[in-house]
Formats: structure tokens, C-alpha cells, sequence
């Protein structure tokens, strides 16, 4: 392993510059509100501005053409410098991998200059009432119309759908298949005629994401990704960079360690020699993360299932972090402010993007390759 | 030989309560009470008042029917249970500090081991205002609440409140509280209680009412209560946090099964149950033990196992559940959010695992507060 850095220095240097001159001094609010929403979207405009917004994307497009490991260095200082965060995550982190791989240029050309600006934000909306764990008992329906399909049926939790622009799901345009087949990926806009949107309150009740009612929503045939009917390949494409490095980046961590660190300095009693382990335990788990990143990024072989292992250990660092966080202000854990609205976000970690439990199961069966269970 | 489980009587006025709230659908009343509107919650409060819950915390010769802590711990499980909102462990806590500041006949009653020095100090007017306020908290009329700083820094619902009391070290006062700062519960509001006019709360708001070492003792023994008061809310709002996750386990079906026949899921329950099952005797035998010198450890040891026992159930709960846990409307997510503020009310598991190593070595190892 090679953990020489000082050729991307020159490169986190101009990032640091910039970010030092640029981030808000005060916190923007929350990204789960309207308002917070609209602040988000204009600094996503600013970030791209530097193009600094998608810097491991091609240069026509909005990026930088960075490389992995400039972009886990631009990771690194965009949360070490408090920067707000990523309102255009789902699009930038979820759709673009996918249509890198299964998009055509047109789609290329079309969806990804105003993602990269902020202009349009994107939302998924894979998850059903009666499909969640189970992403292939999805009922919503796509039916070919003239030009295109009509949308049916409910999707739900999806994040931010409230405010967004355009979502991206999966759709059952063949109910006579079996349940991984028959499925078509779509783009759709939050506006369309027929399409309901209800915001539903997370835990802290900020409208974080929607459900939503399809009733003959019209897309067009340019708005399918991949193949009609091969969408369960198309969606597990993206599923990988939701649970591998791109969602949860290292630098997200090594900052809230630091925080956590300082935030010890401040508040611990330093003979509570429990709390203290805690905030050196995760601290090193923030720091292992990180040079796993590396790792990563230096591999050239397919990460597969293994990107299940990544997603337990980030979800569950992050709980950490914040429960530790909260621990150490004692009566004021409590109280709303900067740590339990991390907090918050970090209970939920552990749930999307492919739940611990689920996750726990792809690594005993297809990591370590232990006898399936009957399902 | 002290009695370890709970006998008909009491048993049946666990169930009494229990019905009460099921009978009132608390998560309506919280709901209210969070959006500021505390009139269903007010006449709730009157219910179990009528029902004898505070009278519970009372002497007897102050109107009440107390002290009788292990009835009081089989109320406040069923309050957790129930996920009541409101200054509940405060009002207790207070009737406690009150009582032990009336000088004169009558103060022998609360069986105190450790605040027999007669020094009242300047308790006049502690005196004073426990002969007004006990029998009002006994009968209902009075939601009183109780700062403690460092521990216990804030006012709770002050704003619901007839009485707001702090001690500050060995003053007693009637506080003038501040603005009020969110909880991530949304039925609490916490009110810094710093000395000055304030927003002031009544006409002699501020003013020192009682000093000396008999208030550090009777604020001692407050805090006491109130945590164990506390400790029974959390192994209530666990166990229910338990039996809707169990539930709901066993409706959902993903993959074709029910999720609860995944044994992730089975394990994950499992441990809560186990851990619960053994916060439940730690706040019974401190109970117990009120009046003794052991009760401040008992209750420390009660008060971390039932707060770390109550967070994991509501860790387990809202996994379990998925996203739908996650949301402000589901109405489980009322007691995931309580659990974890309870977590650090009156005192954190981190203050009691102070409190209680203090206690074991004689003072060795750290434990401030009151
Ligand atoms: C904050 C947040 C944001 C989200 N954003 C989005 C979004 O933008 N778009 C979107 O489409 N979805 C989104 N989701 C939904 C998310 O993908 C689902 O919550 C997740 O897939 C789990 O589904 P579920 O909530 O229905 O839980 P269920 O699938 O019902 O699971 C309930 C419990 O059962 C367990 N379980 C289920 N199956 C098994 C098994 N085979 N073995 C062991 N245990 C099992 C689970 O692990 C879980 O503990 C979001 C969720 C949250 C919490």
C-alpha cells in the first residue's frame, strides 16, 4: 500500500483555499426543510462555480476528471471545513454511476450538466410500503403508452422528494414475470401531471422525505435507463455505490472525529475513562475507515459484496460518533443543536441503503460464503 | 425479609394505572402536550392524581398516602409504559424535597437514614411552602418543576407548571425560568432556570427561600427519587417499546415471511428482552431500599442499567422497524425519541456509574452534583 499523498497536495491545497473563502460561517438549515433546501441548492451552484461539485466526473460534464483519490482528498477537506451538505447526493451519488454505466450520451448529456449545478435535484424512489428490504416485491406499475409508459401505484421514504426536481425508481412493466424480472429503470419528473407528493416527518419531524402517488404519470422513452425490463440489473448497479465509498465518503468521519475529539477537550470530565475510550475507539474506527478508503480506491479488482462490509462499519461509526457526542453533554444530549441533528441523521444509517441486517447477510453468505438461508 | 415481587394490591394498581392510559390514548395527549396545547394532559394528570400516583410521594400528614416508593415505582413504570408526558419524576422529586424540609412533627416520617442533624438552617419559609404545596401535589392541583443543577440543569415544563423550584448548592428558590430549549422528545421543554428576574414566574421568583444544609440533604434525597422515579419511566417505556416491536415483528412480511421469523431479528429482541429483565429488579430493590443508606447507589445502579436497557429497546425498536420507525407520525416513535431523552434525564448513566463507585469506595472516583 502506498500512502504517499504529496502528489494530490497541489490539489488539496486549491480545495482548502477555496473552501476557506467560500463556506458559510454560519451552518446553512437543515437540508430536511424547505428553506434549508433552497440555501443547500444555491451553495451546490457556488461548489459548482469552482467545479468543484463533481470533480471525479469527466470534464464535460461539470468534473475535474479527478481521480479516486483526489476525490477522497477533496472529501477529506470539504467536511474537515464544516461545508454543508450535499443536497444533490442521491442524484450525483446513486444516478450518474448509473447512467455512466447504462445511460446513453443523449441521457448523459441531458441529466448531468444541471445535476452537477444544482439546478435539477434528484430523488429515489425505489422503496414501496410493501417493498422495502424486499426491493423486488415492488408493485408500481409502468404501462407502454404512445412514446413512452404511464406510471402507477405508490413509492415511499423518498428522500427529499418534497422539494425535489426529478426522481429516478424502478417500475414493474411486466407483471407476468418473476419478481426480479419484468422491471424498467425510469427518470420522471416530481411535477408531472398525476404524480401526488405527500411529505411525511422523520424522527425529528422535518420533512425529509415524501411519499408518493403515481396516477397515469407520463415518461417518454428517453426517460428509460438501460434496457425496458432489465431495470433489476440497471438498479443493482447503483445499489453497490450506495452501500461502497461514494455515499458515505471517509472524510464525512475523520471530521466528526475530530469534532468529537474537541468537543471531549471541552465538555469531558476526564476521569470518566469509559467516555474517553469511547471517543479514542472512535476516533481509531474513523481513522480505519479511511485508510480502507484508500484501499479501496487502490484496487483494481471488482469490490462486489464486499461493499456490504463498508456499509455496516460506516452506519455504525457514525451512531457511534454521535451517541458518544451525546453522551459527553450529559443533560444537554438532549437538546436540539449541531450534534443531535447529526445524531438524528445517523439513527437512520443503519436502515437505508440496504439494512445492517440485510447487509449482515450478504456478507455471511456471499463474502464468506456460509450456507444461504431459505428464503 | 424484604418482599421481592410485588403483592395483589400493588399489582393491581399497576394494572389500575394501565388501563387509565390505555383507556386515555396517550399518544394524543403527547401530541397536545408537545404542541403546547397541555389541557388533556393537565386532565390526566387530575386522573392519576385521583388515582393516587402523587399522593403516593406525599406524607401523610401533609395529605398524601406516602412515602411508599415501591408503589410509586409501579405508577411511574406504568407513566413510561404510557409514554405521559409532563414534569412527572420533577413533581415527585419535589414533593420528596419538600417534605424533608418541614421542620417540626411530621418530618421523622420520611425514614431518612442520613438527614437527622435538626439543622434546618434558615427552613422557614421551606417550611412555609411545603405546607402549601404538599397537599395540592398530593390531590393533583399542583404539576411542580425541579432543577437540580449540574445534574438535573433545567426546568422541565416549566411553562405547564404551577411551581418551578430550584436549588442551587444549599439555596433553595422559586425559579424565574428562561427560554425554553427543545428536547428531542417533543413533549419536553427544558428551561434554564439561571437566578434574575427573567420572564419572572411568580412574585417572588428568585428569591432564596431556604438555605443551609438541610436543603443540600433534602435536595440529595430529591434527586434520589426523582432518578428512581425516572429509572421506573424508562423500564416501562422499554418493555412497551418491546411489546409493539414483538408486534409489528410479527405482521410485516418481507420476503414472504414475517420479519420476525428472521433470526437477526428474533436475536435483536431477545437481548432487549433479557436486558430489561434485569433493570426491572434493580429499580424494585431500590425501592426497596428508600430510607436506607443504600438507597443512593441502588438507585444510581437502577438508573444506568434502566437507561441503557430502555436506549437499546428503542435502538431495537426503531430498526426493527424500518423507515416507517423513523417518522414523527408513527406513533412508537413518541417513546424512541423518550427513551433516549430519559437516557440522560436525572442524572446520565454516565453521572450514576460516578454516583455509584463514589458510593462503593467511600468517595473515591468522581460523582458531583447534589
Ligand atoms: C432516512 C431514510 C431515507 C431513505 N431514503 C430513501 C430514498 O430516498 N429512496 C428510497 O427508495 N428509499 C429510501 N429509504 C427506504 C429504505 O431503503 C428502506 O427503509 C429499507 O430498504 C428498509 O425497508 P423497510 O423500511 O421497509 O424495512 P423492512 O424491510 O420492513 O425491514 C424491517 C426489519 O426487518 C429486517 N429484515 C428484513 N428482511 C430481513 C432478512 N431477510 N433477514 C434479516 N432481517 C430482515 C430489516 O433489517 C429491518 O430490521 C429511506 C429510509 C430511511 C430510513
Amino acid at each position: 500500500m502506498d500512502l504517499d499523498l504529496s502528489s494530490v497536495e497541489p490539489f488539496r491545497a486549491e480545495v482548502r483555499d477555496w473552501l476557506r473563502a467560500h463556506v458559510p460561517a454560519a451552518p446553512l438549515p437543515s437540508l430536511e426543510t424547505e428553506e434549508g433546501f433552497a440555501a443547500h441548492r444555491a451553495w451546490e451552484r457556488e461548489l459548482h462555480g469552482a467545479r468543484l461539485s463533481v470533480v471525479s466526473w469527466p470534464e464535460p460534464y461539470g468534473g475535474r476528471d479527478a481521480s479516486p483519490l483526489q476525490w477522497l482528498v477533496f472529501e477529506e477537506e470539504y467536511y474537515a471545513a464544516g461545508a454543508p451538505g450535499r443536497v444533490s447526493q442521491n442524484g450525483i451519488n446513486l444516478l450518474a454511476p448509473t447512467l455512466f454505466r447504462h445511460g446513453t450520451p443523449e441521457q448523459l448529456g441531458r441529466v448531468l450538466p444541471p445535476m452537477a449545478s444544482g439546478e435539477v435535484i434528484w430523488a429515489q424512489a425505489w422503496s414501496e410500503p410493501g417493498a422495502g428490504s424486499d426491493l423486488a416485491a415492488l408493485r408500481a406499475t409502468a404501462t407502454p403508452a404512445p412514446g413512452g409508459w404511464l406510471l402507477n401505484g405508490q413509492k415511499t421514504w423518498s428522500s427529499r422528494a418534497a422539494f425535489a426536481d426529478r426522481g429516478f425508481g424502478l417500475f414493474r412493466s411486466d407483471p407476468g414475470a418473476g419478481r426480479h424480472h419484468g422491471l424498467t429503470y425510469l427518470m420522471f419528473p416530481l411535477d408531472a401531471e398525476g404524480l401526488t407528493r405527500r411529505p411525511i416527518g422523520r424522527l425529528d419531524g422535518k420533512p425529509a422525505f415524501a411519499e408518493l402517488f403515481f396516477d397515469d404519470v407520463f415518461v417518454p422513452d428517453a426517460d428509460v435507463i438501460g434496457a425496458p425490463g432489465e431495470g433489476w440489473k440497471v438498479a443493482m448497479s447503483t445499489a453497490g455505490n450506495e452501500r461502497g465509498l461514494t455515499l458515505r465518503s471517509p472524510g464525512r468521519f475523520t471530521a466528526a472525529a475530530d469534532r468529537l475529539v474537541a468537543l471531549w477537550c471541552e465538555r469531558a470530565d476526564p476521569d470518566d475513562t469509559a467516555l474517553r475510550d469511547r471517543v479514542a475507539d472512535a476516533w481509531i474506527r474513523a481513522r480505519a475507515y479511511r485508510l480502507k478508503g484508500f484501499e479501496t480506491v487502490s484496487r483494481t479488482d471488482d469490490v462486489g459484496a464486499e461493499t456490504s462490509v463498508n456499509k455496516v462499519f460506516w452506519s455504525e461509526l457514525d451512531l457511534a460518533l454521535h451517541e458518544t457526542a451525546l453522551d459527553l453533554l450529559g443533560p444537554d444530549g438532549e437538546l436540539e443543536g449541531e450534534w443531535l441533528e447529526g445524531y438524528v441523521f445517523s439513527l437512520a444509517g443503519p436502515i437505508y441503503a440496504g439494512t445492517n441486517e440485510i447487509q449482515r447477510n450478504v456478507i455471511a453468505e456471499r463474502v464468506l460464503g456460509l450456507p444461504r438461508t431459505a428464503r | 425479609m424484604v418482599k421481592f415481587i410485588l403483592d395483589a394490591e400493588q399489582r393491581l394498581f399497576g394494572e389500575t394505572l394501565h388501563k387509565l392510559l390505555a383507556g386515555t390514548g396517550t399518544p394524543e395527549v403527547i401530541r397536545a402536550w408537545a404542541g403546547g396545547a397541555p389541557d388533556r394532559g393537565l386532565a390526566l394528570w387530575r386522573s392519576l392524581a385521583d388515582a393516587g400516583v402523587f399522593a403516593l410521594a406525599v406524607p401523610e400528614s401533609a395529605g398524601g398516602a406516602g412515602p411508599l416508593p415501591v408503589e410509586l415505582v409501579t405508577a411511574f413504570h406504568e407513566l413510561g409504559r404510557h409514554a405521559v408526558p409532563g414534569p412527572l419524576a420533577e413533581t415527585v422529586a419535589a414533593a420528596e424535597l419538600l417534605a424533608r424540609l418541614r421542620g417540626g412533627p411530621g418530618a421523622g416520617e420520611t425514614r431518612d437514614g442520613d438527614s437527622g442533624d435538626g439543622d434546618s438552617g434558615d427552613g422557614d419559609s421551606g417550611d412555609g411552602l411545603a405546607a402549601a404545596w404538599l397537599p395540592r401535589i398530593a390531590e393533583g392541583t399542583a404539576v411542580v418543576s425541579l432543577a437540580l443543577p449540574p445534574a438535573v440543569p433545567y426546568a422541565l415544563d416549566a411553562d405547564a407548571a404551577d411551581l418551578v423550584l430550584a436549588v442551587d448548592g444549599d439555596g433553595l428558590r422559586v425559579a424565574a425560568p428562561g427560554t425554553a430549549r427543545g428536547s428531542l422528545d417533543p413533549s419536553r421543554r427544558l428551561f434554564p432556570v439561571g437566578a434574575g428576574p427573567a420572564e419572572a414566574h411568580t412574585a417572588e421568583a428568585g428569591e432564596v427561600l431556604a438555605s443551609g444544609p438541610a436543603v443540600r440533604a433534602a435536595a440529595s434525597a430529591a434527586f434520589g427519587l426523582g432518578a428512581l422515579a425516572c429509572a421506573a419511566q424508562l423500564v416501562g417505556l422499554g418493555r412497551r417499546l418491546l411489546e409493539a416491536t414483538v408486534e409489528y415483528a410479527g405482521a410485516r412480511r418481507q420476503f414472504g415471511q414475517p420479519i420476525g421469523a428472521f433470526q437477526a431479528v428474533k436475536h435483536q429482541l431477545a437481548d432487549v428482552l433479557v436486558d430489561l429483565e434485569y433493570a426491572r429488579p434493580l429499580v424494585h430493590g431500590a425501592a426497596l431500599a428508600y430510607g436506607s443508606p443504600d438507597f443512593a447507589r441502588d438507585v444510581s445502579a437502577a438508573k444506568a442499567a434502566a437507561s441503557e436497557a430502555a436506549y437499546a429497546a428503542a435502538r431495537t425498536a426503531l430498526q426493527v422497524h424500518g423507515a416507517i420507525g423513523y417518522t414523527d407520525e408513527y406513533d412508537l416513535s413518541l417513546w424512541i425519541r423518550k427513551a433516549r431523552a430519559l437516557r440522560s434525564a436525572w442524572g446520565s448513566p454516565a453521572e450514576h456509574r460516578a454516583r455509584l463507585i463514589a458510593s462503593l469506595t467511600g468517595g473515591r472516583g468522581s460523582g458531583g452534583g447534589p
